[in-house]
């Protein structure tokens, strides 16, 4: 039987949203405080979903070990700490919530193997929080 | 119009267990299930949501009496695992390891069959803050 397991995970990182495609007044009505040229940070909060069916012998979607083992060294230790305007990901790429969601599904996608990569959802503040799940796949 | 609507219904309950197949040698039982696998058990505050479906009853204004799923949610669920060792005491969870996954199918297939006129949705099980399994009853 398929069942879906989400997992919570938590990193601290600055950004400050920046267009080099808009003048500086246009980034400035666009962002708003979120141009500020130093920057500013957030607790990100991160839930993966993977889905699978639960294997009789162990009772597992996946083992948890090796969930936390990929998001960790994967994602946290890439992210956590971070200026993520420094990143190469974020070298032409605004690093807004909604990107590094995408890109976080993106580092998911391409290395974890132990059960299949539902979603990623990505809370910026406790008010707001941004969700991928790969293309127009249409979403749970 | 007769829209249709999701309700979910938070419990909690607290129990304990441990992760052990017969089938595996103790070492591996080790290294699949580490600290989990202490056959005297640990326990966590579950929390439970159930979310079901259905018409909005044009009289009622519900999709169900919350009292009667409440009352189904206590006799099938609660009154079988708060405060249970779930390996020992659950007849579920004498042949399958009471892993999150496993508690939110077993829940599933205790409450289906009970619901009379809203669909059972979506079981999610919180075995901690951090981590949580959803069943939705695919095969």
């Amino acid at each position: 039987m398929k069942a879906h397991l989400t997992r919570r995970y938590g990193f601290a990182a600055s950004h400050r949203l920046h267009s080099e495609a808009m003048s500086a007044d246009e980034n400035r009505t666009i962002y708003g405080k979120c141009n500020n040229p130093h920057g500013h940070g957030h607790n990100y909060a991160l839930e993966v979903t993977v889905s699978g069916p639960v294997a009789m012998p162990t009772g597992m979607v996946c083992n948890l070990a090796d969930l936390d083992g990929y998001v960790l060294s994967e994602v946290v230790e890439r992210y956590d700490q971070q200026n993520l305007n420094t990143l190469p990901e974020f070298a032409q790429n605004v690093p807004t919530t909604e990107n590094l969601c995408i890109e976080i599904y993106e580092i998911m996608q391409r290395g974890f193997r132990h059960a299949h990569l539902e979603k990623v959802r990505l809370e910026e503040t406790m008010m707001n929080s941004f969700e991928y799940t790969g293309g127009a796949e249409p979403r749970r | 119009m007769n829209a249709i609507v999701y309700l979910t219904r938070k419990a909690e309950f607290s129990a304990s267990h441990f992760y052990h197949n017969p089938e595996f040698t103790p070492e591996e039982n080790q290294r699949l299930f580490g600290k989990c696998n202490n056959p005297n058990g640990h326990g966590h505050n579950y929390l439970l949501e159930v979310t079901v479906r259905g018409a909005v009853d044009r009289r009622s204004g519900f999709v169900v009496d919350l009292k009667e799923l409440k009352e189904i949610l206590n006799r099938e669920v609660l009154d079988a695992m708060d405060h249970r060792f779930l390996n020992k005491e659950v007849p579920e969870f004498l042949t399958r390891i009471p892993t999150t996954e496993n508690l939110a199918i077993a829940i599933w297939q205790r409450l289906e069959s009970k619901l009379a006129k809203a669909k059972l949705h979506r079981v999610r099980v919180y075995e901690t803050p951090g981590l949580f399994v959803d069943f939705y009853g695919e095969a």
